[in-house]
């Protein structure tokens, strides 16, 4: 049986899982951590633990796949790839029908075009500010005096969503200031949140072709409100797999099984690699 | 794939070229010290500089200043000095570098540039030059003369505009003799334009050396550094002797089969000004993984040469008319950019196309999502878009960029070995 890892280490959160492949490829484990100040350390805890939930030690990984904005600093791996490679193969993988994925994580969105093979045909993303990402729903919710967790089923109770005209996740702080002043319902601002970010997210998407299934990946995809709103302005359901937020350490998972294929290097981790306390 | 070191032209060309820029800049240093040679101020693209020759005035090229502030890590300071008297973030980043500079006094070499004896503002397709050149001929208290080129609404202008622009030329014709006091010296402007016609012809057979591969040079990172003599030297025996060495160093580099790379991998088209601020970062995004560009966009901005259009001595004034109107990349029209960006890719055989947009100039970037959509899905080639500035080191994200970089050599990568597979 051959294993193999992969490592996404985001801007907020990085996260690990162990993939097997005995005939068939099985996720053995998966791992979340803070990303925090200290990047390395975070992209080792997050592998160590991963084995521990395998219950493998690390030595028995073969190789690992490093992707997301940290996955040059992951001191162990031995193939890097861009998340957005990651996030079509793990959808791909996950849901073998996927043609397009929606990606939204803690910093930027993106739309992929995928192929049947779960290659990236096209891909296109928000431009250089955190509008329509994760941040600005964190932003929101601050505002509001309530946990992230809790926008999304909140935003599903609205019957008069408010408009949001801003995408800016500054700006989008006093819009939500000013409705509040005016006695709007928290529902009904959550609700014009999720529908601003949609609609900047299906222009983002029409610049692909929308082909289905859509399959909608990481960190945001755990908020129901937004995968409902993203899904109106859609005018289609998505796929939204409970492992949505592992998407692209799935990814790099598989890309690490493809490369064991290529197998010049095994048994990549080494005790000198470790830079801490490990999980 | 680990991170690249930075990538380095081989050749002695990029050191000559360093030399006649200097060169250039102590001719200018000598006319604000002396008030001699007479000088003028006019922008690149689609310009008359061949007349400036039969006066022995010298250009100034405010976008040249401002390039080489940038790259120099030196734009912000004058950028932000625009912004302090009341220049908008959205305002074109050349605008605000260069108007900054003479506010603060800055130049790319620390020397001193002249007052212009003439701002001559020869906006082809871009109406804010005519803005910038107004506020530059306040700020020098120079006199200021526009030139009024037809945009090119056909795929040649009509006789009527070659004559409109070739009254208004006989008119700066006399506007010069009264500046300069020199006497209009019609050989030498002939002169001129013959030199203009060699240098095309010259710099026409290196950019189609490109479709060789591997390519001789980098037909974006590389022929920026050659267009800088395009520009200043275009229409001299200097600019001749320069493109007659840089054809001769292609053609061995093309004969011992020498590459930008020991193995080139990719080869793209590149449309859009480079980020300046972070030009060897960016150029070290494609040499991570051996693209070499094989032709772009930004370097016909001066003059799109390469499908034959050259100056004629035959009829100066009517060629320098009809390079202004039609062949240089910004004053036309953008269908004929996508026919320009087809020839490349089918005929200099690309594997991709590159769109850089540059935030703070509309003239060149509006409309290239239709032109990636056309790319892509009409001509089916994979085409990446990223977003920066030709100027303003603000807009530049590099952990973004790179990502968007490596995304699409990973897909690249993949299609190739996958059609290789088949």
């Amino acid at each position: 049986m051959r294993i193999a890892a992969g490592v996404d280490v985001g801007s907020t959160q990085t996260k690990a899982v162990v993939m097997a492949d005995n005939g068939a490829r099985v996720i053995l484990a998966r791992a979340l951590v803070d990303t925090g100040a200290n990047v390395r350390k975070a992209a080792e805890s997050a592998f160590l633990l991963a084995c521990h939930n395998a219950e493998i030690p690390p030595t028995a990984i073969g190789f690992v796949v490093g992707t997301g904005y940290g996955r040059y600093n992951i001191s162990f791996g031995n193939a890097q790839l861009t998340e957005i490679s990651c996030h079509a193969r793990g959808a791909h993988f996950v849901c073998p029908t996927t043609r397009t994925v929606i990606d939204m994580g803690g910093q930027d969105a993106k739309a992929i075009s995928v192929g049947s093979d779960g290659q990236v045909l096209d891909f296109v993303m928000n431009d250089k500010c955190a509008a329509g990402t994760g941040r600005f729903l964190a932003n929101a919710a601050d505002v509001m005096g309530i946990g992230l967790d809790e926008i999304g089923p909140l935003s599903q109770r609205s019957t008069r969503p408010v408009r949001i005209a801003t995408v800016c996740t500054v700006f989008v702080e006093s819009d939500i200031l000013s409705y509040l002043a005016q006695g709007k319902k928290g529902e009904d601002i959550m609700a014009g949140v999720h529908l601003a970010i949609a609609k900047r997210t299906l222009s983002l998407a029409r610049r692909v072709s929308i082909e289905p299934d859509i399959t909608m990946t990481g960190g945001v995809a755990r908020n129901l409100g937004m995968v409902r709103a993203l899904e109106q302005v859609l005018g289609t359901k998505m796929q939204v797999s409970p492992d949505a937020h592992f998407m692209g350490a799935i990814g790099a998972a598989v890309f690490a099984l493809e490369k064991m294929d290529q197998s010049f290097e095994s048994s990549t981790w080494r005790p000198e690699h470790a830079t801490g306390s490990g999980h | 794939m680990g991170e690249a070191k930075h990538t380095e032209y081989r050749g002695s060309i990029h050191q000559r070229q360093k030399e006649l820029m200097l060169k250039w800049y102590e001719r200018l240093n000598a006319a604000a010290e002396t008030g001699t040679p007479p000088t003028v101020s006019l922008m690149i693209s689609g310009n008359c500089v061949e007349l400036l020759e039969a006066f022995g005035a010298v250009p100034i090229y405010p976008e040249v200043n401002a390039l080489q502030l940038a790259i120099r890590h030196q734009s912000l300071e004058p950028i932000l000095a625009a912004e302090e008297i009341g220049y908008a973030a959205d305002n074109c980043a050349y605008v605000k570098a260069d108007i900054g500079c003479y506010l603060k006094g800055i130049t790319p070499t620390g020397g001193k540039l002249p007052k212009p004896d003439l701002v001559l503002c020869n906006f082809v397709g871009c109406n804010t030059y005519v803005k910038w050149f107004e506020h530059t001929a306040v700020l020098t208290n120079s006199k200021l003369y526009v030139l009024d080129v037809p945009f090119l609404r056909e795929d040649n202008p009509s006789q009527a505009d070659i004559d409109y622009v070739v009254r208004q030329l006989k008119e700066l014709v006399t506007l010069l003799e009264q500046i300069t006091g020199r006497k209009f010296d019609c050989d030498r402007f002939v002169e001129a334009v013959r030199c203009s016609a060699q240098v095309e012809d010259l710099w026409s057979q290196i950019k189609h050396l490109a479709r060789r591969s591997p390519s001789p040079f980098d037909a974006y990172f590389d022929a920026i550094t050659l267009m800088g003599p395009l520009y200043v030297y275009r229409g001299t025996p200097e600019g001749v002797d320069f493109f007659r060495a840089a054809l001769e160093e292609m053609q061995a580099k093309v004969a011992s089969g020498q590459g930008v790379y020991d193995q080139e991998k990719f080869r793209l088209v590149i449309e859009g000004p480079p980020p300046y601020p972070y030009f060897r970062t960016f150029r070290d995004m494609f040499a991570k993984w051996k693209a070499c560009t094989v032709a772009s966009t930004y370097s016909t901005v001066g003059g799109l040469w390469e499908f034959g259009a050259r100056h004629d001595p035959d009829h100066p004034f009517e060629s320098v008319a009809l390079h202004m109107l039609a062949h240089n990349v910004t004053n036309r029209n953008y269908l004929q950019r996508y026919e320009q960006i087809r020839r490349y890719l089918e005929e200099w055989n690309a594997d991709g196309l590159i769109i850089h947009f540059v935030k703070s100039c509309r003239l060149f970037s509006a409309g290239q999502g239709d032109m990636r959509d056309y790319v892509t899905k009409t001509l089916g080639i994979p085409t990446l878009y990223i977003e920066s500035d030709l100027e303003d080191p603000r807009y530049f994200a590099e952990a973004q960029t790179r990502n968007r970089v490596d995304a699409f050599f990973e897909a690249l990568e993949h299609s190739k070995l996958t059609a290789t597979a088949v």
